[in-house]
């Protein structure tokens, strides 16, 4: 099934699920999504493969950079008329405290999304979305 | 460059720093399952390689790998860059922050390296900065750069209690 029909699909049930399986790196790291009225948070479980340093235990920071990008990139799918890939261009990543082995959560903004471009920012967090554990900004393009 | 870095690597006792990092690398639960591997280590950085496979594609129609997985694997270069430069002192040193830089697509079926270099080192902060490149580092995927800051624990897996490195920060 093509991007646009899997999204169209999504869009009808307002269950995105199939979108995040679509790609298997999203599968790999576990991404889910929640719909919480008209918008989406993400969820990446906690997983004994996401696991960076051992003794903490704490996610891998690559593991939180995957799940920011791509629910970055989910968002700016989810907003598309005509849904496709957008490409990264560059991603900001701030690493605000150590992401503990348990359940993250990430919110998107699309702060601006143009023809060419978009500009979304991005948080994690785990117990509280008033101590996060990560900020992201990400550029990506649209054509 | 900062010259300590390599006083570092040429401080006694001897120690094989690149077996430690070897043995480091495998603790790192996700990077395994990246498959990630240590190819080389020097006092000008390290190079980590990132196999291809099917289950980091980002891009079910074109096949091409997630800028996630290149992002785990700058991470995870960028840290043992910060352990080389550290070495043979060992800190516990946290990502402060990170940018990359997607400059290409990489291409299906490939192996992605990163090269990786600690070019300033402080009391407090390392900072890195690094390239992705398939075969050629002239042609990059990414390039990164990423700061970590040192918790002074001096927690030490391979000490030696060799004394504290002057730094200006």
């Amino acid at each position: 099934m093509s991007l646009k029909d899997t999204l169209a699909q999504c869009r009808a049930a307002d269950d995105y699920s199939a979108l995040v399986s679509a790609v298997p790196y999203a599968k790999l790291l576990g991404i889910g999504c929640i719909k919480t009225g008209d918008e989406v948070i993400f969820t990446l479980p906690a997983l004994r493969d996401n696991i960076g340093n051992p003794t903490l235990p704490a996610i891998h920071g690559g593991v939180l950079g995957g799940f920011i990008e791509h629910s970055a990139i989910l968002q700016v799918i989810m907003a598309m008329e005509e849904p496709h890939f957008p490409k990264v261009v560059d991603l900001s990543l701030d690493y605000l405290s150590a992401g503990h082995f348990r359940d993250s959560f990430a919110e998107c903004r699309i702060l601006r999304m143009g023809r060419r471009l978009a500009n979304v920012s991005v948080l994690v967090w785990q117990t509280s979305k008033n101590e996060p554990v990560a900020s992201a900004r990400a550029h990506l393009l649209l054509s | 460059m900062s010259t300590d870095k390599t006083e570092n690597t040429q401080a006694k006792p001897p120690f094989d720093l690149e077996r430690m990092l070897r043995r480091y690398l495998k603790e790192v639960r996700h990077s395994m399952v990246l498959g990630m591997e240590l190819k080389q280590v020097s006092p000008e950085g390290v190079l980590v390689r990132l196999p291809y496979s099917d289950k980091i594609v980002g891009n079910p129609e074109t096949g091409v790998i997630h800028g996630g997985a290149i992002t785990s694997l700058m991470d995870q270069a960028c840290g043992l860059a910060v352990a080389v430069a550290l070495a043979p002192e060992f800190d516990i040193t946290p990502t402060i922050d990170l940018r990359i830089d997607y400059m290409r697509p990489a291409e299906p079926g490939k192996d992605v390296f990163a090269f990786v270099e600690a070019y300033r080192k402080t009391r407090q902060v390392v900072f890195t900065r690094g390239i992705a490149f398939h075969e050629d580092r002239n042609r990059p995927i990414a390039h990164c750069v990423a700061n970590f800051t040192r918790m002074g624990l001096n927690k030490t897996p391979w000490s030696n209690n060799t004394p504290k490195q002057e730094g200006e920060a």
